[in-house]
């Protein structure tokens, strides 16, 4: 359709003609509100950078961080996101509604052991007297890490609603818009988990 | 912990505005509180009538089903406009006591300095996040579908989130008239004076809130109109056909995207400091203060220009309606609104030159900040060579635009003055400053978002605003601003500190008394807009305009009746040219019936947006009142509101063909029934919305 003048003239991932494609410009929407969110986590790590030292006499990253821990939670969050491929192929190739649930409900499931880990390292914080009062460091640390898993948290959420949707309705379109736009998150926030896995854990061990 | 303060946390008789004037009777103590007492009973009074009103009127029904739960874009548009005047007298007001206080100020006044502090505060905040946002909100969200051909924004309901969402924050503004006292830590509300150490009280609190609230309801707004102007234009809308307001919006949209963050970043780690003990902005334990001032600024500066761009869009389209040709220069203008979004960005440390940055630094950003004035220069250029041999005719909105363009550009020379770092070393934080930014925004932004009233007005309601009145409001505004802030240019540079509620030098008294008598002039131009309101509202049916183009003008919003059917357009516009409708009317193709019509698809209302208003409101007053209970139950609420919004599936609602045939043949009629008026008799009972071909024919030539 490309050089016919009465083509919808926006940015398209299919082409589209009189007519506006739903799906793209939902997902369109997703990506850019992404951008925007991403711009949160970038202006928190600034944040974090610039606070990392300051420790005010008390405990810093090397008394504080457990990597055997976070690497289990990489590891977690990393195979979530394999999972959560999987489901989005059942989901293309129409594999059925029981396989999309399947994968999504290993997702979720390494979700929570990801989430679990993450708590208990907070907790172990805490107890070494890292808790977030005690200096701008570790505010910023609790500032930054707590949020991806705020966001991890809501993903798994969304994911329990989805499939619960998925038993009501079946796999239809909003559903399916739903899939794909948590997939999308979903995976944003491995590549955020990426970034505070090299700068806060590698980083601060280093 | 007791059951009372379970219930209502901090919330006592202490947070009621007399409670001091009782217990303390002094002079001072019993003045403000009669000031603060009458301001909360403005506020109750002024809810309990409307509520009195409704009830009385039997409107509830209406008000719910036609309005709140709407998610029509050009209702959310005129509720988000409802807020900005309703916020607007009151800020103003406050703007006025201020005046009044500084006039009076030679040893001490008749206001306390922490009552001083909560005016500029709330005046600040209300005028940037609740008159200011709202209303350029409100003009693009009624204005940009329209003019891009499409019957909706991208994501409706999310529109009506955003308007419940700024709706929540400014009622949390005007509760806090009424219980506890409001930040006095201006509109910036900079740690470490913010933190819980030097303002222990809810003030910051609401403040935060209050920001936050509208700062997450912006961010959506920017996806929600960005995502609708990529993607929904009218078949063949490439985007250099696009009007210019509408290339406006997008770049507004853009900076909201990118800018709003860095807002709810600062508020919320402020938050994080006062309620759990962190410390990110604090004084000690490794705090940053600086962190602060460069999180709220990176949002503070490209929010000027969200705030002005949508103005200058206003402008682009005004000026060339009301002298009678096309716009000069289009693509530099589009160049240059792209620019200036761009350099917006670049520029925020001139905020702060006085703190602490190297030289190199600070020259960096005030060369970045003067290169801001070379494509605004271009615009005011541009407006000029449209004006040029036009057939100029002195329309409200074009004496605005006129306004505009001498004030702002004598505003944009004090921008230049102050971006040089060692002249704003001397007036830094001086009536200088405040008499520079007001200069930018109420020339800049104010009248622009009045011309836009003016101009849209017959668009959303389908009758003219009186044109007299509207003009005393102009004259008022324009010479009222120039009385009350061209005095503060010379206290500045005689060394008056800003947020200073009084002095012991007399020679400022003088200047003092001439901004307080600008600043009536400026009560008298609201008091004109609202008596405008009413004449025209009463004498609607003489100056009515059906045909839906009373001012002869060029974007695709004008090429239906007026007020549009709740679709928009009866079938999507095909544009194969910039200004598409004066090209339609040129080439006789506007008035004409299409080949066919279509069923309609438009969105359901959806009571989402109303919900979270009340649960936003709640959650946040909660929060601050430590009222955790209402926090945790209002904060469930709200997730099972979304949830439950996820499983809605019957969202669409199908207007038949044959009514919207009916519709159009209706409008064809009154179409056919309108006399064409020429540009004379603009303002007369005659101009029924149909523009005089002749004469446009000849402007063409």
């Amino acid at each position: 359709m490309s050089g016919n003048t009465l083509d919808n003239p926006g940015f398209r991932l299919r082409a589209s003609y009189h007519h506006v494609n739903r799906e793209d410009e939902v997902n369109f929407g997703f990506w850019v509100f992404l951008m925007s969110d991403a711009i949160i986590f970038g202006l928190i790590f600034a944040t974090y950078a610039t606070m990392v030292g300051a420790t005010a006499g008390g405990p810093g990253p090397k008394r504080l961080f457990d990597i055997g821990s976070v690497a289990i939670q990489t590891g977690a969050l990393l195979l979530s996101s394999f999972a959560y491929g999987m489901a989005s192929l059942a989901l293309r190739y129409r594999s059925g509604r029981g396989k999309v649930i399947a994968w999504l409900l290993v997702t979720l499931l390494l979700g929570f052991v990801f989430l679990g880990f993450e708590v208990h390292d907070f907790l172990t914080m805490f107890a070494k007297g890292g808790s977030p009062d005690r200096s701008g460091f570790t505010s910023a640390f609790f500032g930054l890490v707590p949020l991806h898993g705020l966001h991890v948290t809501t993903g798994c959420i969304w994911m329990v609603v989805l499939i619960v949707q998925m038993l009501c309705y079946g796999i239809d379109d909003d559903v399916r818009l739903g899939i794909q736009r948590l997939a999308l998150f979903w995976h944003f926030l491995d590549i955020v988990w990426i970034a505070i896995f090299s700068l806060v854990y590698l980083g601060g061990l280093a | 912990m007791t059951l009372t303060h379970f219930i209502f946390g901090r919330l006592g008789l202490h947070s009621l505005p007399f409670w001091a004037a009782v217990q303390h009777p002094t002079l001072e103590n019993i003045i403000n509180g009669v000031i603060a007492t009458g301001a909360a009973s403005l506020v109750v009074t002024g809810a309990l009538a409307t509520v009195g009103l409704i009830t009385y009127f039997g409107k509830w029904r209406y008000l719910w089903t036609e309005w709140l739960t709407s998610v029509d874009h050009k209702r959310i548009g005129i509720m988000y406009i409802v807020i900005a005047f309703v916020m607007l007298a009151r800020a103003l007001i406050e703007a006025v006591l201020m005046r009044t206080q500084q006039a009076f100020g030679l040893g001490g006044g008749f206001l306390s300095s922490e009552h001083f502090g909560e005016l500029f505060s709330t005046h600040g905040t209300i005028m940037i996040f609740f008159m200011a946002m709202p209303f350029l909100i409100g003009l693009i969200n009624f204005v940009m579908p329209q003019q891009i051909g499409t019957r909706d924004v991208s994501f409706p309901v999310m529109n009506s989130v955003s308007l419940g969402l700024t709706m929540a924050g400014a009622m949390l503004v005007m509760i806090s008239l009424v219980l506890g006292k409001f930040s006095t830590g201006g509109w910036s509300g900079y740690p470490p004076y913010t933190e819980i150490t030097f303002s222990p009280g809810v003030g910051p609190d609401y403040w935060i809130w209050a920001v936050s609230l509208s700062g997450i309801g912006t961010m959506m707004t920017g996806i929600n109109f960005a995502v609708t102007i990529y993607k929904r234009r009218a078949p063949g809308m490439t985007l250099m056909r696009m009007p210019l307001f509408t290339w406006t919006a997008l770049c507004t949209s853009i900076l909201m995207i990118f800018a709003m963050p860095p807002l709810t970043v600062a508020t919320v780690l402020l938050a994080l400091d006062r309620y759990l003990g962190f410390h990110f902005f604090t004084n000690g334990f490794g705090g940053n203060m600086m962190n602060y001032a460069n999180l709220f600024w990176l949002f503070g500066h490209p929010e000027v220009y969200i705030l002005i761009l949508p103005a200058f869009g206003v402008y682009s389209e005004v000026i060339p309606a009301f002298s009678g040709k096309r716009i000069y220069g289009y693509t530099s203008l589009v160049l240059a609104t792209m620019v200036i979004a761009l350099l917006s960005f670049v520029v925020w440390l001139h905020h702060f030159f006085t703190m602490g940055q190297s030289a190199a630094v600070n020259e960096t950003f005030g060369i970045a900040t003067m290169m801001i004035g070379i494509p605004t220069g271009v615009k005011i250029y541009d407006w000029m060579m449209t004006m040029y041999r036009g057939r100029i005719r002195f329309a409200v909105p074009m004496v605005y635009s006129l306004g505009f363009m001498m004030l702002f550009v004598i505003g944009g020379l004090s921008g230049i003055i102050l971006a040089n770092p060692s002249i704003d070393y001397q007036v830094h934080n001086t009536l200088f400053l405040v008499a520079h930014f007001h200069n930018m925004l109420i020339p800049g932004l104010l009248f622009g978002m009045l011309a836009g009233y003016h101009f849209w007005f017959p668009k959303a309601f389908g009758f003219r605003l009186n044109e007299r009145w509207g003009m005393a409001s102009a004259l008022c505004w324009i010479f009222g601003f120039m009385l009350a802030f061209f005095p503060l240019y010379v206290l500045g540079l005689l060394g008056f500190p800003r947020r200073t509620v009084a002095y012991y030098n007399p020679i400022y008294v003088p200047y003092m008394a001439v901004a307080l008598f600008g600043a009536l002039i400026i009560l008298t131009a609201l008091i004109c807009l609202v008596i405008q309101l009413v004449v025209s509202v009463m004498q609607r049916d003489q100056n009515r305009v059906p045909a839906g183009d009373p001012w002869n003008a060029s974007a695709l919003e004008w090429s239906v009746a007026a007020p549009a059917p709740d679709y928009n357009f009866p079938v999507l516009p095909e544009v194969t040219a910039r200004d598409a409708f004066m090209v339609a009317k040129e080439h006789g193709a506007a008035y004409r019936p299409p080949e066919r019509f279509t069923d309609i698809e438009v969105p359901k209302n959806s009571p989402l947006g109303m919900i979270l208003c009340v649960t936003g409101a709640l959650a946040t007053f909660g929060l601050v009142w430590h009222m955790w209970w209402l926090v945790a139950l209002a904060m469930l609420a709200t997730v099972a509101a979304v949830i439950w919004h996820g499983f809605v599936r019957d969202y669409e609602r199908i207007i038949p063909a044959d009514e919207v045939r009916e519709d159009y043949m209706r409008w064809l009629k009154a179409v056919a029934a309108a006399e064409p008026v020429s540009r004379n008799e603009e303002f007369a009972h005659e101009n029924a919305g149909l523009a005089d071909l002749h004469e446009t024919l000849e402007a063409a030539e």
